[in-house]
């Protein structure tokens, strides 16, 4: 199929930035520049007052399959993906069983290409079972097809585990992926330990229990020299160390997430278990904190964290519902906040969601340079609408943003060559 | 004024008036306990669901004691413990209580904000008799009927509140409710019992109880949660009982005449010497009679029938 985006703004963060048509063959990004003729048999794709960027790519999503298919699946994820812009998504391994062998990770590929909607790239477990024990067997997930490994929401505490972990991943060139956690202090926590808990009464998470994990993951890194990628960083202490760990060359990348640049812990009062999520929402200052991180590039990456619940799990008391949000669908108008407030450039905020999480994870995605994949996302940048959790097309509702007013509507999603998505 | 609050979720929502009138809607149903026939028809007509998550003996008894005084009918329901750890059942409970036409739930559950969850799904008003660490705001009302009948003001009324704070909600709700009616609170503990920011509470920090009991006029002494030794909170009850520990001669670094209260149950000799709590500065009893009157007039005012 051919297709041609005509008469749109293109962002391909790096390499174009301005009025460009995008020409679209076999698959493939042919040719960008103006006024492209288009072929006899192309679908013309009118862009006018659209901005025209590669597919965005998350490299942190939870789609539930196999064993939580109430939640999510992995065909209602990738449609949740392509609605919200995204075109590569990145599944984490806590599925039901782990992904930790080739067997999950083949079943995960084949789900995906039945769905036929984003491309999927799954992360494999650091340890059988994501248990921290025993390392799983890595170079098999690899060749699978896993891009990533991590033990995502189950800590690895044992450091020397994951010392272990790092070391022998270097032979494969993957990125060790580590959601930062203490979890004996965070023991019993359900929210951030912070003034709010005080007043709620909730079981509080301090922000050093983040803090320690993300120096110990560094101080790692730096001994063994392997690639760290940590997961949706959320606390001041956290970003000032990674900071510091860039200007000493150690190889390391950081993601955020949206509620976590959006939301205080403020959020929680009442409460509301849609704002309960691990790592906890923080203070104003860690917010700040974030912001600073995204703007000067210490944290390279914007990631959803997209994590899928049933309402009824939601409905239960603040200390028993489970933690996490959906995130593939509001994730694009809340990056574009940064760029009202003016921490982010457009082509900066593109960039981390588009080019900076391909090199994190060295995925061959994320541009529109001719000859790539032409996976990308057309976006009215001025079409204001209203989060309605009813819409979504996500199994799940669970978000803190529901009834907000937001700007920025994807309005075409091509993946591969083939339009996935688009607004009526 | 009239009260304008559907449920009592926590002392936190309250004004300092309001609080007052509570006390003073309390003062005219004290009278009723005291008399042969301890009854008036106020809340006839009425049901009254006591929803216990937790065990509790006391504050359940004074809530039913309380309804049956103002001639309401009353329900005890304590779903067993097992069901509460599958979640769920919270809600699906209260809709099943909701639909025998409760008009009042008072509902004691381990999870902070489960009154205010289940405010949220039930049309009946809530009363929370205490929920996790959160708030027990009949316990804090109660205390300070208790004060206002033996110290008259609350005004620049120095009170120390002594043990465990942050894993008690009697603690979360005397702070709250003391500070609005202008006492001067003391917390007394060390540090591993201390919620995060808790001097933004408006109270002052000790760390020993000497120096926090000098010159205040009261001492809450809260319940060593016995269980919690070995989570690192403190070594032994041995060396709780030491530092911590109220006796009659600690007892005399405070003002004289100061009284000693404490939401029980007590464990003697741990928190709190076996001859203070006998002594005449201890209004513990006081404080249970006083429960009944409180409750009376909360469950009066929530019913709606002087609306």
């Amino acid at each position: 199929m051919t297709i041609l985006i005509k008469g749109g703004k293109v962002i391909d963060p790096g390499r174009v930035n301005g009025p460009a048509d995008v020409l679209i063959e076999n698959g493939k990004i042919a040719a960008v520049g103006p006024k492209l003729k288009a072929p006899a048999n192309a679908k013309i794709i009118d862009a006018t007052n659209k901005v025209v960027t590669p597919g965005f790519i998350d490299l942190h999503v939870h789609f539930r399959e196999p064993g939580f298919e109430y939640k999510e699946t992995i065909q209602s994820g990738t449609a949740a993906a392509v609605a919200g812009g995204f075109t590569s998504v990145c599944c984490m391994p806590n599925t039901s069983p782990v992904n930790d062998n080739q067997s999950i990770t083949e079943f995960i590929l084949e789900k995906a290409r039945a769905a036929g909607n984003a491309n999927v790239f799954p992360v494999g477990a650091i340890t059988k079972g994501s248990e921290g024990k025993e390392l799983a067997e890595i170079g098999d997930l690899q060749r699978a097809g896993c891009i990533a490994i991590s033990d995502d929401g189950l800590p690895v505490m044992n450091s020397l585990v994951m010392r272990r972990a790092m070391e022998y991943a270097i032979a494969f060139d993957v990125p060790v992926v580590d959601h930062c956690e203490d979890l004996h202090l965070s023991e019993g926590g359900c929210m951030n330990e912070g003034l709010v808990s005080t007043q709620l009464g909730l079981p509080g998470m301090p922000a050093a229990a983040e803090d320690v994990m993300v120096a110990r993951n560094l101080a790692l890194a730096e001994l063994t020299g392997a690639r760290l990628h940590l997961a949706h960083l959320s606390t001041a202490g956290s970003v000032r160390m990674v900071r510091d760990a860039k200007t000493r060359g150690i190889k390391v990348t950081a993601e955020a997430c949206p509620h976590h640049f959006m939301l205080t812990e403020e959020a929680v009062c009442g409460y509301n278990t849609h704002s309960k999520m691990n790592p906890p929402l923080r203070t104003g200052a860690d917010v700040q904190a974030i912001k600073d991180g995204l703007r000067d590039g210490t944290i390279d990456v914007i990631a959803t964290d997209h994590a899928p619940h049933a309402t009824q799990e939601k409905q239960q008391e603040f200390a028993a519902a489970p933690n996490g949000i959906v995130g593939l669908e509001t994730a694009w108008p809340l990056t574009l906040t940064l760029v009202e407030e003016g921490v982010l450039t457009l082509e900066a905020a593109v960039a981390k969601l588009t080019t900076e999480p391909a090199r994190a994870f060295s995925l061959k995605k994320g541009t529109l340079a001719p000859g790539a994949d032409a996976d990308v996302a057309i976006t009215d940048l001025q079409e204001g609408w209203e989060v309605d959790p009813a819409r979504f097309r996500s199994k799940s509702r669970n978000t803190p943003f529901a009834g907000w007013k937001v700007k920025g509507r994807v309005t075409t999603t091509i993946v591969g060559g083939r339009v996935v998505y688009e607004t009526a | 004024m009239s009260f304008k609050h559907k449920h009592l979720l926590g002392i936190a929502p309250l004004s300092a008036e309001e609080i007052m009138l509570i006390l003073e809607t309390a003062d005219s149903f004290k009278e009723v306990s005291g008399r042969e026939i301890k009854k008036v028809p106020a809340l006839r007509g009425k049901t009254v669901v006591n929803l216990f998550f937790e065990p509790s003996t006391r504050t359940r008894t004074s809530f039913e004691l309380a309804a049956k005084r103002l001639s309401a009918d009353v329900i005890n329901f304590s779903p067993s413990n097992s069901s509460v750890v599958k979640g769920e059942t919270l809600l699906d409970t209260a809709r099943n209580i909701e639909a025998m036409q409760a008009d009042l739930i008072v509902l004691r559950h381990p999870a902070a904000g489960a009154a205010e969850t289940l405010a949220r799904g039930v049309k009946s008003s809530v009363i929370n008799a205490g929920d996790g660490w959160h708030e027990h705001p009949t316990q804090a009302l109660l205390d300070l009927y208790t004060l206002r009948e033996k110290k008259r003001d609350f005004k620049g009324l120095r009170v120390a509140i002594v043990g465990d704070v942050a894993h008690s909600r009697v603690a979360r709700s005397n702070i709250l409710a003391l500070t609005k009616v202008g006492a001067d609170v003391r917390v007394v503990g060390p540090r591993t019992m201390m919620p995060y920011g808790v001097e933004r509470l408006g109270v002052h920090l000790y760390d020993k109880l000497d120096e926090g009991l000098r010159g205040v006029d009261v001492i809450m002494m809260l319940r060593l949660q016995l269980e919690r030794q070995g989570r690192a909170l403190f070594p032994t009850i041995r060396e709780y009982s030491r530092l911590y520990g109220l006796t009659a001669e600690r007892l005399k670094l405070a003002e004289p005449g100061a009284l000693v209260m404490h939401p029980g149950p007590i464990n003697r000799g741990v928190e709190i010497a076996p001859d203070v709590a006998d002594s005449f500065s201890s209004v513990i009893l006081d404080q249970v009679t006083n429960g009944v009157a409180v409750r009376m007039g909360i469950l009066y005012l929530l019913s709606g029938v002087n609306a």
